[in-house]
């Protein structure tokens, strides 16, 4: 156990006395949470919109005015008719076009159904999507106040989408996955690049030659990981709660279990790229491209995974992140226990324990 | 007391796939001994020294060292033995003390002892006013000098250096030497490899290694005799040049280091 102190103090010198540790760990998840959180409220901001009115009747009216009245949007242009639509996307100014079809009040009553056609600037597909979302958002509202006064009805828009996150604000839909990529990170490719260093300076030839057994020294070198990522885990849970307002619906407890619980995972798969990279730029940068990346681009956490073609949908499983992701998805925006959740837990445990039994295997092969 | 053999090594063989880096070597050293490990670069040295600390395991043949089987028993041997490897291997952004204080550690010495030794060592070394300071600041030649300490601050039986002094001044070789001499008489065996000829004549005995094979095992002044020669790097020449299309382009002296 003295050994183990001793190497844990160690290990803390490191940290401590090298910038780029200190940076990736304590500045780059304040940074990265700061910036999302800000990025993405301006971004749900008034946002310029131009509305199209074929109908100019009651409903569109009040409607338009549910529109301008919201933060979210700004209502720049009316526009006259289809042939004004593409010049006012192209002075850059407007992100999206709101097209009323013809007689929309008669269709509700006659039909009950009407059309509003959504025309978004797909160049940044992502606050487009993000449109479509609010436009959706405020048009169930007004339906549903619609449908309570006058008992019939009808439908404007199927809208399924942001049913948890009521009050619209993305920053919540981004705090979880900024919360992965940085214990991914921190986790992952910090274990890696600091076992890789004690390889690469011969240090741990040095560990192995001493009375220290092989996964002593590796838990000594996985530990300060894990209690820091905790503190990191931690601040992006207070950052998000005070500053941004987030509820967090759940048990703090249990997020705080299945946190640890990808911590693990994270850790495991660092000791596994460890294990392959003899050098610390090779443990970076498959860090960044063998974890990082898939992270940020299939685990959900960017692009939705069910809009996602069918072959990265399948090789979306694989990917930690993703199970991590709706694990505290589930616990911070809807609430849910682990009844809900325990599928998604023993899918992570069965990983982690995949990836250390890999590592151990590996690990053995190298000293033959 | 001399006559107890520490090391004894028998048709040890490692292959890499179709590579035989070591190819069935045999010898033995006797307790308190240096025993000289030479070589070329690339002729096996640091692949057999592997073998016997415990941290790579033979293709084939026996090695006991300090009375333990380098397959079976390699955490006995563990305990045992010191190890200075090729690569410089204290930590850089530790200070002096704090890395004598880590590696004790982690051989369990206490801490009372840990700090006995620590202040012994500072003052043998003249490190006094830099115990406070970074190992990344000090001069190679101090560095050496250090890991050495550091390599016998838990009192191995046997202590196994690879290269040591490569590449610094011959003032700092001589005191490196020195420093083995005293582990030496203090009782503790010494395994050395080096690529310096000259170092061979302060050796008890030595191995010349060719290509995996060891090629001569004897006392430097046998050695010389056998081969009617005045010095160590004469007798590497002379073995250098037996002809052999498949010998290392070295020239026989100083051949570059790793
Ligand atoms: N892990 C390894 N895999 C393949 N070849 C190796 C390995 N380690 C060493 N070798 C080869 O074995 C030979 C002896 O290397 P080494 O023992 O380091 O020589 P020395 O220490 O005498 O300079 C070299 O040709 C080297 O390339
Ligand atoms: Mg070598």
């Amino acid at each position: 156990m003295k050994r183990f102190i001793g190497f844990i103090k160690k290990e803390f010198y490191h940290i401590f006395r090298d910038r780029r540790s200190l940076f990736i760990l304590f500045g780059m998840p304040i940074a990265q949470i700061l910036l999302f959180g800000f990025a993405i409220t301006n971004e749900i901001n008034n946002v310029d919109i131009a509305i199209l009115d074929h109908s100019k009747d009651a409903s569109t009216e009040e409607i338009i005015n549910k529109i301008s009245a919201s933060k979210y949007f700004t209502i720049k242009q009316m526009i006259a008719n289809e042939a004004e639509i593409e010049p006012a996307f192209k002075k850059g100014k407007i992100k999206a076009v709101l097209n009323f079809e013809k007689d929309f009040s008669k269709n509700i009553i006659k039909e009950r159904k009407a059309t509003i056609q959504i025309i978004t600037d797909a160049t940044d597909p992502n606050t487009a999507n993000s449109i479509t979302n609010y436009v959706n958002s405020i048009l169930q509202n007004y339906q549903q106040s619609e449908n309570k006064s006058i008992q019939i009805d009808y439908q404007i828009i199927p809208q399924t989408r942001m049913v948890y996150n009521t009050e619209l604000k993305s920053v919540f839909m981004f705090v979880p996955g900024v919360m992965t990529i940085i214990l991914m990170l921190v986790s992952a490719m910090m274990t890696s690049i600091s076992i890789t260093r004690e390889k690469e300076l011969g240090t741990m030839e040095i560990l192995l030659v001493s009375p220290l057994k092989p996964f002593q020294v590796i838990i000594g070198k996985v530990v300060p990981y894990i209690f820091l990522s905790v503190i990191n885990a931690i601040v992006i849970v207070v950052l998000s709660i005070f500053i941004f307002k987030m509820p967090v619906q759940g048990s703090l407890l249990l997020l705080g279990l299945e946190s640890v619980l990808f911590i693990i995972t994270s850790l495991a798969l660092g000791i596994l790229i460890s294990t392959i990279a003899e050098t610390q730029q090779a443990a970076m940068m498959i860090s960044l491209m063998g974890l990082m990346l898939p992270v940020i681009l299939l685990s959900g956490f960017i692009f939705p995974i069910s809009s996602m073609p069918v072959p990265l949908q399948i090789i979306s499983n694989i990917i930690p992140a993703k199970w991590f992701i709706i694990i505290i998805k589930g616990i911070m925006l809807k609430g849910v226990g682990m009844a809900f959740i325990w599928k998604e837990t023993l899918i992570l445990i069965g990983m982690t324990l995949f990836f250390i039994g890999l590592s151990v295997k590996k690990y053995k092969i190298r000293l033959e | 007391m001399k006559e107890e053999n520490v090391i004894e090594v028998n048709q040890l063989t490692k292959t890499f796939g179709d590579f035989t880096a070591v190819n069935a070597i045999s010898f033995e050293v006797k307790k308190g001994e240096i025993f000289g490990f030479l070589g070329a670069n690339g002729a096996g040295k640091t692949t057999a020294m592997k073998m016997l600390i415990g941290i790579s395991k033979p293709s084939s043949g026996t090695a006991k060292v300090a009375g333990f089987d380098v397959y079976s028993q390699t955490e006995s041997i563990k305990r045992n033995i010191g190890y200075m490897s090729q690569k410089f291997a204290l930590y850089d952004d530790l200070t002096v003390k704090e890395n004598i204080t880590f590696f004790g550690g982690i051989y369990g010495l206490s801490r009372k002892k840990i700090k006995e030794k620590r202040e012994e060592l500072v003052s043998e070394l003249g490190l006094e006013n830099i115990s406070n300071k970074l190992v990344g600041s000090l001069p190679l030649g101090w560095k050496q000098k250090l890991s050495f300490s550091v390599s016998l601050l838990h009192e191995p039986k046997i202590v196994f250096l690879d290269e040591p002094t490569g590449g610094v001044d011959p003032i700092t070789r001589r005191q490196f030497w020195e420093m083995i001499y005293k582990a030496a008489n203090q009782g503790t065996t010494i395994f050395v490899t080096t690529h310096y000829m000259d170092e061979a004549e302060y050796c008890d005995k030595v191995s010349i290694m060719v290509e995996g094979k060891i090629e001569a095992l004897d006392t430097p002044k046998k050695l010389k005799e056998q081969f009617r020669v005045d010095s160590m790097n004469d007798v590497f020449l002379k073995l250098a040049r037996i002809p052999s299309p498949t010998l290392p382009k070295g020239n026989g002296e100083n051949i570059d280091r790793n």
